[in-house]
């Protein structure tokens, strides 16, 4: 590519409007996907430090720090900013915006403007939730869950962050709409669908859930709002409602939410172990076709969420085959993720060891999650910190770790910067071993019986508190080790390579970082997406 | 248009007859339901309503003559609909 275009054109520098509107106003998908992920770091850290506060409460029976209603509201808004503001967006938003459209060799999304509309609704969707804390009636203290009868009764403020939840909605369908569309109608010439990296599959994939499932819990939160201002018997018992029925509309939407978080993360991974173990990717159609797998399964999976809430033993019998099921393409791609490996060049570089890391927590989250789909056994640790475990095992553990592997993977093509591998990999060990010390010991009390949600507990189950708490400190050192390296490298890092990993994908053939229209010219694919033979000289690695 | 896209003319006449289809099975609607049909009284009108829909989709909406993929994708939609209010029934009716 000619260096002076790359040069010229370069996304970061590139002035359309004056000052921070030309960020502001920007269509350019590559800067979306930059307010998508310095706002997201932001809402992280707040989450981040709602939770150590939350584990800080814990650290004695009774109050520590802070009193019991103070405790409801950090556990709700830690949840709520999590899920819906940091890792629901996570990947597709930041990851899915800068690279699908350089992945499948298209100069933009479909709808650059829809693109930017989605940033914003986001961000009015947050604004939202942070106003209520503000308001009389004080922050929400449901749950993330927003479970009725309670979340109709409650007087704290209610309408703000489910209106907040709602507008986040909107952004979600959107980017679903817009991935899909990129995906049909601008794939480079040769790019065809069993061409395309596996990432771009995930979000295609989740792209389909983001644009099914998103509308259900759009109108279940209109339902409850309307139940709290006109008193419509919808889903309060006490008007005549139907309290199961919320909880049916708000896991069909929230169940599939999980693989919305998840099933990008796999892609991510897709990407990182071909690259490190120098080899084409062991079951390329097996990993595409059971991430639509997991997509269609896990839609028709959501009632396990409800075991113990009164619905019928047939509904429970058949969710919990339906769980079960699940399990088979998610263990598909683990396998074939440890095959690729198997036999490879490894190059142990820190995104692939955030990777490894990431297979072994996912795995004790997964496996755990079979636990809480079992009928019998779920009875005994259902609404205990063992879900809390499993739950943050998968979602941290899963997506949140390969988020952090794919800022490693792709920072030096974002930024054009490289970071200090050796601090990047110093922080691994921190955070795994505090991310251990803080969750395995929730998996324990869950299983002694400490429900979860409480502000206090019995004096036994102090020492594993302790524990957890100071696993807290640990894992936030690790956190806060990594991100500094990444800011410190984002001021004075050395310049990255084109191709600094020796990646295949298209990306790694642009400019670090890319030029505004990412290609001077639309490339020819000729090739599957990971073929190593050019660069290992040899052809056995060849798709 | 796009290059390869069946062209495509629908008439007025068509348009109306349409309308007028939709009109007429709304009276239908109306009417029924002064008749006590018990059980199949929803079934019923869920069916009626089912059709106008199509209609609406079909022609209103031109996708009787669009690409394929864009019936495969309301097929996508119709299908997760009628899963999920198939799971959730083997929760209502077996309480």
């Amino acid at each position: 590519m000619n260096s002076n275009f790359a040069m010229m054109n370069n996304y970061l520098t590139y002035k359309s409007k004056p000052g921070i509107l030309s960020w502001l106003l920007s269509t350019d998908h590559k800067r979306i996907g930059l307010l998508y992920l310095v706002s997201m770091v932001v809402f992280f850290w707040v989450a981040v430090t709602l939770g150590f506060l939350m584990k800080l409460e814990m650290l004695t029976p009774g109050k520590t720090i802070v009193d019991a209603q103070t405790y409801n509201t950090l556990f709700t808004l830690h949840g709520m900013i999590m899920i819906f503001l940091f890792i629901i967006p996570g990947i597709p938003a930041v990851f899915g915006n800068f690279f699908l459209p350089i992945q499948i060799g298209a100069h933009d999304v479909a709808f650059p403007r829809l693109n930017l509309l989605s940033w914003y609704l986001y961000i009015i969707g947050g604004l939202f939730a942070i106003v209520s804390l503000f308001l009389q009636g004080g922050p929400i203290d449901t749950g993330w869950t927003f479970y009725v009868p309670y979340s109709i009764r409650t007087t704290t403020n209610v309408i703000l962050p489910l209106l907040g939840a709602f507008i986040l909605g909107f952004s979600s369908i959107l980017t679903g709409i817009n991935f899909i569309t990129t995906v049909h109608r601008l794939r480079a010439p040769g790019m065809t669908f069993f061409r395309m990296p596996l990432f771009v599959w995930a979000l295609y994939a989740t792209a389909w859930i983001q644009v099914v499932a998103t509308p259900v819990v759009g109108i279940t939160i209109v339902m409850v709002i309307v139940e709290r201002v006109f008193h419509v018997g919808i889903f309060d018992p006490a008007l005549g409602g139907d309290p199961i029925l919320f909880q049916h509309l708000f896991w069909i939407y929230s169940h599939p939410a999980v693989y919305i978080m998840i099933l990008p993360a796999m892609g991510v991974v897709s990407e990182i172990i071909p690259t490190f173990a120098r080899r084409t990717i062991f079951g390329y159609k097996v990993i595409a076709f059971s991430s639509l797998s997991i997509a269609l399964i896990g839609y028709f999976v959501w009632a396990h969420h409800m075991f113990t809430s009164g619905m019928s033993d047939t509904s429970r019998m058949v969710f919990s085959l339906l769980t079960f099921l699940v399990a088979v393409p998610s263990g598909v791609k683990v396998f074939n993720w440890v095959a690729t490996l198997y036999k490879g060049s490894i190059e142990l570089r820190a995104p692939l060891i955030y990777v490894m890391m990431f297979i072994f927590l996912f795995s004790i989250g997964g496996l755990t999650g079979l636990v809480l789909g079992s009928l019998s056994t779920d009875i005994h640790v259902t609404d205990t910190y063992f879900v809390v475990a499993h739950f943050h095992y998968v979602m941290f553990g899963g997506t949140a770790i390969i988020l952090f592997a794919g800022l490693h993977y792709w920072f030096p093509k974002m930024f054009g910067k490289m970071y200090n591998e050796k601090v990047a990999i110093w922080a691994t060990p921190l955070i795994f071993i505090g991310f251990n010390m803080l969750y395995f010991t929730m998996f324990i009390l869950g299983y002694l019986g400490m429900p979860r949600r409480y502000w206090s507990y019995l004096p036994e189950y102090q020492t594993l508190h302790i524990i957890s708490t100071v696993g807290s400190w640990i894992l936030v050192a690790g956190l806060v080790l990594m991100f500094g390296n990444l800011i410190h490298a984002l001021l004075k890092g050395k310049p990255a390579e084109t191709n600094p990993w020796g990646g295949v994908t298209l990306e790694w053939t642009v400019p670090s970082p890319p030029p505004v229209e990412n290609f001077e010219k639309i490339p020819v694919v000729e090739n599957g997406p990971y073929d190593f033979s050019t660069i290992n000289g040899e052809t056995n690695g060849k798709n | 248009m796009e290059q390869g896209q069946k062209p495509h003319l629908i008439t007025y006449g068509t348009y109306v007859l349409v309308w007028l289809s939709l009109i007429s099975l709304t009276l239908l609607t109306v009417t029924i339901s002064g008749v006590d049909y018990g059980r199949i009284a929803l079934f019923i009108a869920l069916v009626i309503a089912f059709v106008k829909s199509v209609l609406v989709v079909s022609y209103f909406m031109h996708i009787k003559f669009d690409e394929a993929i864009f019936k495969f994708f309301i097929l996508v939609a119709l299908v997760t609909l009628a899963s999920i209010f198939i799971l959730t029934s083997t929760d209502i009716f077996f309480r």
